[in-house]
């Protein structure tokens, strides 16, 4: 028999949302704040805050190895933590669930590790043009020290892959493909899915970047076949300083460590040093124990609802910002994929990003203007910036609104 | 007029205004009516770095001996903080630009209003000014 839980489905309501978040409810520049940088950071509900409060006046303790009823405590939820993020991204094992700081570190650990022992001189590694810079300076590194070449998928002017020359550029040649499954500064969504097939059928192992798509699209590891997934949990409304890398207990088990330190060890003596079984031969020294504990509380926070309501309100979101904007004279909406999460970029004729982000800011309404960690991106577009909003479940129409008024103010001031 | 007079002057402009609005407004105005540098000076050593918005500055010493300072942006709001630093800082002699303590922008509130981000921008700028003094100024000697 089915048992409803305290965290079963409730109504989705974007208002009483809304009061869940404390920093929602202040003044900027002397406006109602408009939070529209949520592919940036999201904001976080008070669970969350309360969750890391209640860390640190109850059960603070380093974990793993003290022999007291607090290490005990914070072990046990900082691993109950894994399992929710093993639950979150459909792992097998919560050993393929590896902390790390965030994508960035993730990407790092996974070139450093498996790519310097895998990859040789005259290998190939594959990503494509709509990459941040964490998924592009870290292969470079790698390249530069073996010899590796980088080669990359070009883009659309719509802002979509071009499959066509994707199917070229993979060859028996490709040993690592590393992809954004949605890009930050387009909000494109990558068919993820047929790139690790494909990837697959010539051999080479994948790496996707869900920093965008986590909160968004509820990846599934397994479905995907992904070889290596990372997510940051500041963008799943959890805290900062904290993420996850998924990997295939194959790969995990055969790669070197990243970091040496303590608790990634099994036994240490000065001739030889035995390192610990998964997932910990990937996490030297204390963690970020807080964090991690409170990202539980950000998962538990999401499955109050089910995932297509919140995915259908944000694609509303995005459907009605769009048609707004649209109707701007001289707004270009820059990243026109068929498939997008609710992030719209954008540039005006006669004014730029950077003036538009300041007098927005004015109005107490937070975009993110200029590159976006993505200059070849830019640069395959023949532009300088855009600005962005980005929606999450507790912006409202309203919010929209009052952003296409002050934009319309804006560049009236401006132009 | 000292550096010091004209800065006290864009201070006392400024509090006219009571709102950010207009103070915006004032420097949209002011970076509209900057001349706009001659193209062949928009070169990729006159960019200033740290800036999200491109800025050139390019500088000289007029027959007087002082230095003159012409600038530029691609962004609105940001050439009328070059024009405000263009007119403190231009047409003075190299040693009073390097002595000198530009309390203008902190007074008129816009280091605080601007984002980390700009504010570095804005920073940058400054510094490479009194850099391009020093420069002329050693040339001059």
């Amino acid at each position: 028999m089915e048992t409803l839980s305290p965290t079963s489905i409730r109504p989705f309501d974007p208002l009483v949302v809304r009061a869940d978040f404390p920093i929602l409810h202040q003044q900027v520049n002397g406006k109602p704040l408009v939070y529209f940088d949520n592919a940036a950071t999201a904001q976080k509900p008070k669970s969350v805050i309360q969750a890391l409060t209640h860390y640190y006046e109850t059960e603070n303790a380093n974990i793993h190895r003290g022999a007291h009823y607090l290490a005990a405590k914070a072990t046990q939820d900082y691993e109950d933590t894994r399992e929710a993020v093993r639950q979150f991204l459909n792992a097998a094992s919560t050993d393929e669930i590896i902390f790390t700081r965030g994508v960035t570190e993730a990407v790092n650990l996974v070139a450093q590790t498996y790519g310097r022992q895998n990859l040789q001189a005259g290998d190939e590694v594959l990503i494509s043009t709509m990459e941040h810079h964490s998924n592009i300076v870290p292969w470079q590194m790698l390249c530069e020290e073996k010899g590796v070449t980088l080669r990359i998928i070009p883009i659309t002017d719509q802002g979509e892959l071009e499959m066509d020359a994707f199917a070229k550029v993979l060859t028996e040649r490709t040993k690592f493909v590393s992809i954004v499954h949605v890009s930050n500064a387009l909000g494109t969504i990558n068919p993820v899915k047929e790139i690790i097939a494909a990837a697959h059928r010539v051999g080479a192992v994948v790496f996707v970047d869900g920093a965008q798509a986590a909160v968004h699209l509820s990846p599934d590891v397994q479905a995907l076949d992904a070889d290596f997934y990372a997510f940051s949990a500041h963008k799943v409304y959890g805290p900062t300083g904290i993420g996850a890398l998924y990997g295939k207990r194959r790969w995990l088990e055969a790669m070197p460590p990243y970091h040496g330190g303590g608790e990634m060890i099994k036994e240490v003596t000065f001739t030889k040093t035995t390192y610990n079984e998964l997932p910990f031969k990937f996490e030297a020294g204390t963690p970020n124990i807080g964090d991690t504990i409170a990202l539980k509380a950000a998962f538990d926070y999401l499955a109050q609802w089910d995932k297509q309501t919140i995915a259908a309100y944000e694609t509303d979101l995005l459907q009605y910002a769009t048609q707004a904007l649209e109707s701007i004279d001289g707004l270009q909406i820059i990243g026109t994929a068929k498939h997008k999460i609710s992030v719209i970029s954008f540039v005006v004729d006669g004014a730029h990003h950077s003036d538009i982000g300041t007098l927005l800011d004015n109005e107490g309404i937070a975009v993110r203007t200029g590159h976006h960690c993505t200059q070849p991106l830019m640069q395959r577009l023949g532009i300088s910036g855009t600005t962005r909003a980005s929606f999450a479940l507790y912006n409202t129409r309203d919010e929209i609104d009052t952003f296409v008024k002050a934009l319309h103010k804006t560049l009236k001031m401006l132009r | 007029m000292s550096i010091t007079a004209i800065q006290d002057e864009i201070v006392e402009n400024f509090n006219l205004f009571d709102n950010w609005d207009d103070k915006y407004a004032y420097l949209i105005e002011l970076g509209k009516k900057l001349p706009p540098l001659d193209e062949k000076h928009k070169t990729e050593d006159k960019i200033i770095k740290g800036c999200q918005s491109k800025v050139w500055l390019h500088s000289y010493l007029n027959d007087e001996q002082k230095v003159i300072f012409e600038g530029d942006s691609d962004a609105m709001i940001v050439k009328g903080l070059v024009s405000l630093l263009i007119q403190a800082l231009s047409n003075q002699p190299a040693a009073e630009i390097l002595n000198t303590d530009l309390y203008f922008l902190d007074q008129i509130g816009m280091k605080q209003h601007l984002s980390m981000n700009r504010a570095n921008g804005l920073a940058a700028m400054i510094k490479q000014m009194k850099m391009y003094a020093l420069a002329l100024q050693q040339i001059h000697s």
